[in-house]
């Protein structure tokens, strides 16, 4: 059940920089951790995220275990056209979310 | 006899402040001894890791469950409504359970009373994404417990936990935060104790916590057994810290180091 | 503020010149890879033979972080992110951690600004690297010393 959160403007102006922050549960299991009775936690974390505007890549991420749990990500991306702004976020264990959001340039 | 024992308990209720509690122009929350960096993640709601079990909480509430059928907002409606003020006022008196119960306890109550669910474990994903999601629609409320003849003496049981010395080091709760709050411990400053911001996201689990786990964790850093989820022992202390902290600003989900 | 050498900071001065004289820095017990040399051979990796000029990255990190498990980071390069100059990608680096890769971000003209902010874990106290990589080809670095502590009350005995 993994929930994401995201804050992208409604609407923006024509060239405007826009700022996106986006938040997604994960615990990020580095690999490095044992149980209580010593056995090797494997890792488990998300390694890419994508975020394409009406379908264009506008900005990549690719993490590693270093990356906190739950990562938080802020970008930013230029208001160009009126659509959709797709998130993706793909790591081990076939781990896939997409979000959506609407942005409005005028 | 009726009129003598509330006669006691009015006075009882009325008494000044016990010897070591932090006078209230000093209260201050958690919130005030962290970083700028951790404080800015507590306050964008973007960025507040404690909100994606908010986000999921929401779900939870809308979503129909148990043998009855039944979904919180069926009764609840909105919880924007409906649950404000709630979290700023629990621990507060069952009725049936003639003690004091805990949000998630009365939670848990709703669930297997009113919707006919199972209950959900302490600690768990879905308990506390709901905790999250009512204690959010209290945020910016001050706390405010009623304290009557019934919780009295479960106050009293609270106040005594918090200062009696336990563990292998012989610890009180009153003498790290009570006696020294703002002096540092390991390289940390020791904060109040103030419980405004329950369930909160807490740095060092990389998740989101009640009250109670924190309260296991001070337990074991002080190597004193720790209670199990849902003591009672527990719920006195939590009631007692919530009265400790009365006036106090809620600030669910909080983010701590 | 009274400056003292901090036990930490005497490890870290130790550490340096055990580095600087070619053996690894090994303080306390840490899992392999966590020197500042498997750090070089991550940004190595990711630079070939090119040379990496320090400047134009900036690297935020707070002094002093209250928990290694979330420490916030924000990376920015000034760039007119045109077609003809922008920042291709943004890769940080850590000197201590069990692996020196934290996170790598690749923009395009389309970003606006190559400013960048997220989470990272640190193991320890050290020093984190970001390199940025131009539109032209060149390899810039920005870096930001972080002092990591502990809570107080842990969780596990």
């Amino acid at each position: 059940m993994a929930s994401a959160l995201i804050n992208v403007p409604a609407r923006a102006r024509r060239g405007e920089v826009i700022e996106i922050k986006t938040l997604i549960s994960h615990a990020m299991e580095t690999g490095y951790r044992r149980s209580q009775l010593g056995a090797p936690i494997p890792r488990d974390i998300i390694r890419l995220f994508v975020c394409t505007y009406n379908g264009t890549e506008v900005f990549r991420a690719e993490l590693h275990p270093a990356v906190a749990a739950n990562p938080f990500i802020a970008f930013s991306t230029v208001a160009m056209e009126s659509g959709t702004l797709a998130f993706r976020w793909t790591g081990d264990n076939g781990f896939s979310v997409t979000e959506s959001a609407a942005i409005t340039v005028g | 006899m009726r009129l003598f024992c509330a006669a006691v308990c009015a006075i009882a209720i009325v008494a000044p402040a016990f010897a070591g509690e932090i006078p209230r122009a000093e209260r201050r929350s958690g919130y005030d001894f962290m970083s700028r960096e951790t404080r800015a993640m507590q306050d964008d709601d973007s960025a507040n890791p404690g909100l994606l079990w908010v986000l999921e909480g929401e779900a939870l509430w809308n979503r129909k469950t148990g043998t009855a059928g039944r979904a919180c907002a069926d009764c609840h409606g909105d919880a924007r409504a409906s649950m404000k003020g709630v979290a700023a006022r629990h621990p507060a008196f069952g009725t049936a359970q003639g003690r004091p119960v805990s949000l998630e306890q009365r939670i848990n109550l709703c669930r297997t009373d009113r919707q006919k669910a199972p209950v959900l474990a302490w600690e768990s994903r879905d308990l506390l994404a709901l905790t999250a999601y009512v204690a959010r629609q209290s945020r910016g409320l001050p706390i405010e417990l009623a304290i009557d003849q019934r919780t009295q003496p479960f106050l009293d049981a609270g106040r005594a936990a918090f200062h009696r010395r336990q563990g292998q080091l012989n610890l009180a709760c009153s003498q790290c935060h009570d006696d020294n709050w703002g002096r540092r411990l390991a390289g940390n400053v020791i904060p109040q104790a103030h419980p405004t911001g329950y369930p909160l996201y807490r740095l060092e689990w990389q998740g989101l916590g009640s009250l109670q786990r924190r309260l296991r964790n001070c337990l074991v850093g002080m190597r004193a057994e720790p209670h199990d989820y849902g003591a009672p022992d527990f719920v006195d202390l939590e009631l007692f810290l919530m009265w400790r902290a009365r006036g106090m600003t809620i600030e669910a989900p909080a983010v701590r180091p | 503020m009274r400056r003292h050498t901090s036990r930490r900071e005497f490890l870290l001065a130790a550490g340096g010149v055990a580095a600087g004289m070619g053996l690894a820095a090994v303080i306390g017990v840490e899992p392999a890879g966590a020197t500042p040399a498997a750090m070089q051979d991550a940004i190595g990796k990711v630079v070939g033979a090119a040379r990496v000029t320090p400047g134009k990255v900036r690297l935020e990190l707070p002094p002093l972080s209250e928990n290694g498990n979330t420490v916030p980071l924000a990376v920015s390069v000034e760039s007119p992110m045109t077609e003809a100059d922008h920042v291709r990608a943004i890769h940080v680096f850590t000197e201590k951690n069990p692996q020196p890769d934290v996170v790598s971000f690749r923009f395009g003209p389309r970003a606006g600004r190559a400013s960048v902010a997220t989470r990272i874990r640190l193991a320890d106290t050290q020093t984190v690297v970001a390199i940025c990589e131009l539109s032209d080809g060149a390899f810039w670095s920005g870096s930001a010393a972080v002092v990591v502590t502990l809570a107080a009350c842990l969780e596990e005995v």
